[in-house]
């Protein structure tokens, strides 16, 4: 059953039709889907053509992108867990929504994430150990950011969906034809700063797509406690249209993300896309979710899991074969392998480094604060021997 | 030589002038700076003569001014934003401090945000609440940023263009009080580098270091003292970070005492900063500890009490007899 959303179309007697035929709640939302929880594909008129172009092997490859991310995030918690990382913020559940996105951007879109969008960081071409750097402690982003045009995760919710408008208000001025898409979830739907980014957006008609990831829980607050109507209506009352997919079905998120980037493309301004779906793991590493939900909240969003959906699809459909699964399980330890080796492999950073690069055109002070721990540091190994070898270790 | 008398307010609108024909990539951006010039008039005729893609009408957001300053500068501009007061900043103070900060460092160096956030501070002009505010120690306190002052026309012109070409994120605090004092200003000759400081009076006994609005005021100090037969030295600092501290103990190294002026708080203020190094460097040479003059650790005034909480003549002079008379 598909139930597309009005607010993008706008007319408004559909739109009383369609409330009145399928009333949304909160539990059964209005939402867009091409492929069911039991991996059956529905058609859909308005978002059918965004992914006509799929055969086969690109809908394998969709499958391969989800199920090395999934691998990719699952040996990244165990890494945590064996003390390689500080801390980790597991994507696990969220992997349609990243991969259908990720996958519909171009090479010269940009992307600003938060710190979870690992599998868009994926389709980017960002190296996955790259993003392990931050979580051990060894830098604060380590990727160049004009690289991928993706930028470094950010920390501080919702603050990159203002650098997401102000880029694309410069894409605009730039009179380019790419896009710009940020990331973030239901709990920075309450921040300032998003609604001054919808605010900005639509009064310059910026080339935005806004992506939320609503996986209905900020920490231990549920979406109920951010807000009081779904999501994807907020963007009416900026004046942009708002569309609310289903987060676990990696064809509508591609699909839904496509003509958004394409209305982007066309000068049409900003979209914002809800993409329905649910953190299966913890927060963080840090979290301990049994506090506050149930197992069978869980449960009940373990069956609508966006891999086993499409690998049913796939087996159906005849697209794929047991070879072809078996490959990838093995392409995927592969991959867990060489992450395990690079995180324990990670240099810490040189002494020095803090001083490095907080000016980009230098500061007297910072300039007299290195000289004097250098200075400092150089005063262990002048010490005469005390005979002591953790003293020499500690000159180094 | 081209040398024109004009205002602070002027100056820096010729400034800016000249910026946005100089560098096609420069951007104005703020609340009312395009048709109405910005409550000052700081920004006025440029709309006019650069067009709104240049000179930009914001929606009333701080955080979005500085935060979309942030993407654009991403993506190549060089925004120069406007804070209409000093007590608005707050709202995006965090945009300032967590992201245009520290996102040079954390990118290791490979992106640069040229983005100057100028904002009007200080008071003397019978203002409302939050519009009097000296908040430049908050900024000074957080690595990553450049903070500046000019105290009169021509550095007004010379300083703001070196703030807009540095790659770094400069916050450019301006005097509004002396947004209307006149000056010569020489549009031609090559400035002092942005953070050096300048001795705007030479003397022998005392220095008085001081920036923004309190310069003139020590000037005045320092002529009024001369009829006394005290010889001050006066230091305009120019910028609080980072501070011209060689500067500051060659003149203290000459006079062997230092009386810091400031309008803000002098609780954790600029004056505690280079109370604490100048004594470091110069402990031999001090003849005295060093003083400070500046506001009370309470809220700014109303206005009709803010000449008793503001420093002026009296308080610098009664610091400067205080010094002397160790």
């Amino acid at each position: 059953m598909t139930v597309e959303n009005t607010a993008a179309r706008k007319p408004r007697r559909s739109s009383k039709r369609v409330s009145a035929a399928k009333k949304p709640t909160s539990s059964e939302p209005q939402l867009v889907q091409l492929l069911t929880p039991e991996g059956e594909r529905v058609a859909n008129p308005d978002y059918d053509r965004h992914v006509a172009d799929l055969g086969p092997e690109e809908l394998r490859g969709l499958y391969r992108d989800m199920v090395l991310t999934r691998r990719f995030d699952a040996e990244a918690t165990a890494l945590q867990r064996q003390g390689e990382l500080g801390l980790w913020a597991s994507l696990l559940g969220q992997e349609a929504a990243q991969i259908g996105s990720g996958r519909a951007l171009r090479d010269d879109d940009y992307v600003f994430p938060t710190y979870r969008e690992h599998g868009v960081a994926w389709c980017r071409g960002v190296d996955p150990t790259n993003l392990l750097g931050m979580f051990r402690g060894v830098n604060h982003g380590g990727w160049d950011p004009g690289s991928n045009n993706f930028h470094l995760y950010t920390i501080v919710i919702g603050s990159q969906t203002l650098h997401a408008t102000g880029y694309a208000m410069g894409v605009a001025k730039d009179g380019a034809d790419s896009a710009v898409i940020a990331y973030f979830g239901d709990g920075a739907s309450s921040q300032g700063d998003v609604a001054e980014s919808f605010t900005f957006s639509a009064v310059y008609n910026a080339p935005v797509v806004f992506f939320c990831q609503n996986n209905q829980w900020a920490i231990s607050e549920p979406t109920e406690r951010q807000t009081r109507v779904p999501l994807y209506q907020r963007a009416q009352g900026y004046g942009f249209p708002g569309v609310r997919v289903d987060g676990n079905d990696v064809l509508a998120c591609l699909a839904v993300t496509r003509s958004a980037l394409e209305r982007a493309r066309r000068g049409e301004g900003p979209t914002l896309v809800e993409a329905f779906t649910y953190r299966m793991g913890a927060h963080t590493t840090s979290d301990d979710p049994t506090r506050y939900r149930h197992d069978d909240e869980r449960a009940a969003w373990e069956a609508k899991d966006p891999i086993l959906r499409l690998r049913k699809y796939l087996a159906d459909q005849g697209h794929a074969d047991e070879a072809f699964f078996t490959g990838l399980e093995a392409e995927s330890d592969t991959l867990a392998k060489r992450v395990r080796e690079a995180v324990r492999a990670m240099p810490d950073p040189d002494d020095m480094a803090m001083f490095e690069h907080v000016y980009a055109d230098g500061h007297a002070l910072v300039d007299e604060e290195r000289a004097q721990f250098a200075a400092y540091q150089a005063s262990f190994s002048t010490e005469p021997d005390s005979g002591s070898a953790a003293g020499a270790e500690e000159g180094k | 030589m081209a040398v024109e008398k004009m205002s602070l307010a002027k100056a820096l609108n010729e400034s800016l002038r000249k910026a946005l024909d100089t560098d096609p990539k420069v951007l104005v951006m703020g609340e009312d700076v395009g048709k109405l010039g910005g409550v000052f008039r700081i920004t006025d005729g440029l709309q006019k003569d650069f067009g709104e893609e240049r000179v930009i009408d914001t929606p009333l957001a701080e955080s979005g001014i500085v935060g979309t300053a942030i993407g654009l500068a991403l993506r190549g501009y060089r925004p120069v934003v406007e804070i209409q007061f000093d007590g608005f900043v707050f709202p995006a103070y965090d945009q300032i401090v967590t992201q245009l900060a520290k996102m040079h460092a954390r990118a290791l160096g490979k992106v640069k945000l040229p983005v100057v956030v100028r904002i009007p501070y200080g008071g003397g002009i019978g203002a409302v609440e939050h519009h009097s505010e000296s908040p430049e120690a908050l900024f000074a306190h957080v690595a990553g940023l450049k903070v500046v002052s000019p105290s009169n026309a021509a550095d007004g012109y010379w300083m703001l263009q070196q703030a807009i070409q540095s790659d770094d994120p400069v916050i450019f605090f301006e005097p509004k009080r002396r947004y209307w004092d006149k000056a010569e200003v020489d549009t031609e000759s090559i400035p002092d580098p942005l953070h050096t400081a300048r001795v705007a009076r030479p003397g022998t006994d005392i220095t008085l270091a001081a920036y923004g609005p309190m310069v003139k005021v020590c000037l005045e100090a320092a002529a009024a003292a001369e009829e006394e037969g005290k010889s001050v030295e006066v230091l305009d600092l120019r910028s609080m970070s980072p501070i011209d501290f060689d500067a500051v103990q060659r003149s203290v190294e000459r006079t062997g005492r230092l009386v810091v002026v400031h309008e803000a708080p002098v609780f954790y203020g600029s004056g505690a900063e280079i109370a604490a190094r100048i004594t470091e460097r110069c402990f031999y040479h001090l003849e005295a500890p060093v003083l400070r003059v500046g506001g009370f650790h309470a809220p700014y005034p109303p206005a009709r009490l803010e000449e008793e909480y503001l420093p002026g003549l009296d308080r610098v002079l009664d610091a400067v007899d205080r010094s002397l008379a160790y």
